[in-house]
């Protein structure tokens, strides 16, 4: 089974967002960058797919070279080779193009990634992916079963869960807990250096989405603190101030 | 400018935030076509008009009972272009996102998902959505012609605007191709209120010290109509079920009111609540982090608060 996993480069969750050039650019001044939580479970239910009945993974990210730590991370965790499309991600429709490309070359059988990136929050890559491939896009995915030719998952509702059959190839956007986190060890970590990681040039997308700038929230009031022998008075400002009961 | 809704429903009833969804189609101004698929009591979909939609859609086929993505994609796509469309608008859930996405690049339209306020057309076509899990906002420009548009909770305000109108039957040419994918059943999560659709949250956090504590909780969250959450360790833990768990990785609300019972506010749950309207945090420990993003505060031991702000509430109603 040949298994191609997306990730996306993303800030820590700790992290504070700021930016820069006018409110157009991201300001990465000592911010961390990470596998994206949600791909990160992706990987590792591909890593305990190849464990358990033998496979090989593949990581792809579209990025600039300043991704490659991430790229080596996810190959010390357990994947045996990567692609970085060398472009800036921009917006879904763009990296689900690149992604598509590349998962046509190859002929995967199983694509996963995270239900969304922890940037744009967009949750559109998995979809688009699908569409522009003809098979079957589920997301998000909680639990993932393969047997033979057919895999058996669950995908959080709301209010629920529903379990379904699907034949391969598919793509499935995962989240917990289909698997957990994996920490790559010293041999991994190790072997990763020595592991393929080819650099592909990007084809030319138009997705019809042009960023004009960010905004970050108001900051927050100061919170009223209220005396804990005193909740009569917590009940009165939610009723009469903030007006929410 | 003609913009088709899809309205998502569950056991026949149209669901809430799809209400929104229709809203702000009519907000934004232009012809409103609301797409219902599947089993839909016909007095919901009548009752569309009341919110703006000025004609209804029902792709009734029992096929569309269960939202297969794929299928559901296909016939969303089909219908945009037989009303020559130029903006779908829905409400992002675990089917809209999913869904929208595939319909955007059926259509080669462009998308923007998480859309917290309407767009702005003084020149061109520019949307504000959500980013960075609530911690910033993106202006986009969609530039063209054919647009998909999800929406975040609360981006509309649900008033009614009209009457009922007329359902008109939606003959899908449904291909089995699109549905490859069998759902062969479907687990409710027990509880009343559904955690991303709640008004008003009740969670706890590791401060409750066991599961055998949430009885405080869940009185408090049945006197509200409240739904119940919880932090990462507590779902980690088994305390409570995994889509309890609100947070950065698990649900994000956007409740009228949170209130927050013995979570110390990492970051990573604040990204999950951060767009709720009024928050309230109690907390033995006056120095916890969450009291920094709460409207409200009280220190103080949560199994002393909790019986005593359930009574106040319940003689305040």
């Amino acid at each position: 089974m040949k298994i191609l996993v997306c990730i996306s480069h993303v800030p820590d969750t700790t992290s504070k967002i700021n930016f820069i050039d006018n409110n157009t650019k991201f300001d990465t001044n000592g911010v961390q960058f990470i596998i994206g939580p949600y791909d990160d479970y992706a990987l590792a239910r591909a890593v305990e797919l190849k464990e358990s009945s033998g496979a090989t993974i593949t990581v792809i990210n579209v990025g600039l070279v300043d991704t490659e730590p991430t790229i080596r991370k996810a190959l010390a965790i357990g994947a045996d080779d990567a692609i970085r499309v060398n472009a800036e991600p921009t917006d879904s429709f763009f990296v689900a193009s690149q992604i598509a490309e590349q998962a046509k070359a190859g002929g995967y059988d199983l694509i996963l990634m995270g239900r969304e990136s922890i940037d744009y929050n967009s949750g559109a890559v998995h979809g688009i992916v699908g569409e522009l491939l003809g098979v079957p896009s589920i997301s998000p995915v909680m639990k993932l079963d393969i047997e033979g030719n057919t895999a058996k998952l669950a995908r959080e509702i709301e209010g629920g869960k529903e379990y379904m059959e699907v034949s391969l190839p598919f793509v499935a956007g995962c989240q917990e807990p289909i698997a957990e986190w994996k920490i790559p060890n010293m041999r991994g970590i190790m072997s990763a250096r020595t592991k393929p990681l080819k650099v592909v040039e990007p084809s030319t997308v138009d997705s019809g989405v042009k960023l004009q700038k960010f905004e970050l929230p108001p900051a927050k009031g100061s919170v009223k603190m209220i005396p804990a022998d005193n909740v009569q008075e917590l009940v009165n400002l939610l009723k009469n101030e903030a007006k929410v009961l | 400018m003609n913009i088709l809704v899809f309205v998502e429903s569950a056991e026949g009833k149209i669901k809430k935030n799809s209400l929104e969804a229709v809203a702000f189609a009519q907000a934004m101004g232009g012809s409103v076509t609301a797409l219902a698929l599947g089993n839909v009591e016909i007095s919901e979909l009548e009752g569309l008009g009341k919110y703006g939609a000025k004609k209804v859609l029902h792709a009734a086929d029992e096929k569309l009972n269960q939202g297969v993505i794929q299928a559901y994609a296909a016939v969303i796509a089909k219908a945009f272009q037989d009303e020559n469309s130029d903006v779908l608008v829905l409400s992002d859930s675990s089917l809209g996102t999913p869904v929208g996405a595939r319909v955007a690049a059926k259509l080669g339209a462009s998308l923007a998902s998480n859309v917290v306020e309407l767009p702005n057309t003084s020149a061109g076509f520019n949307v504000k959505r959500s980013i960075y899990t609530g911690k910033a906002f993106a202006h986009v420009e969609l530039t063209k012609p054919k647009k998909v548009i999800g929406i975040k909770k609360n981006a509309a305000e649900v008033k009614e605007v009209g009457g009922n109108v007329s359902v008109t039957p939606y003959q899908a040419s449904l291909s089995d191709a699109d549905f490859s994918t069998k759902i062969t059943s479907a687990e409710k999560a027990t509880g009343d209120v559904l955690l991303p659709e709640a008004n008003i949250v009740v969670s706890g956090g590791r401060g409750m010290k066991g599961p055998e504590h949430w009885s405080g909780i869940e009185e408090l969250a049945k006197t509200l109509g409240a739904a119940t959450g919880c932090s990462k360790p507590v779902s980690d833990m088994g305390w409570r079920p995994h889509h309890e768990h609100v947070g950065q990785t698990g649900v994000k609300v956007a409740p009228q009111l949170y209130i927050a019972i013995g979570i110390s506010g990492a970051i990573q749950h604040l990204a999950g609540v951060n767009s709720s309207k009024c928050i309230v945090v109690i907390n033995k420990d006056a120095d916890a982090p969450f009291f920094k993003a709460a409207d409200y505060g009280i220190v103080g031991d949560a199994f002393d608060i909790l019986p005593k702000l359930n009574e106040a509430i319940k003689a305040a109603k």
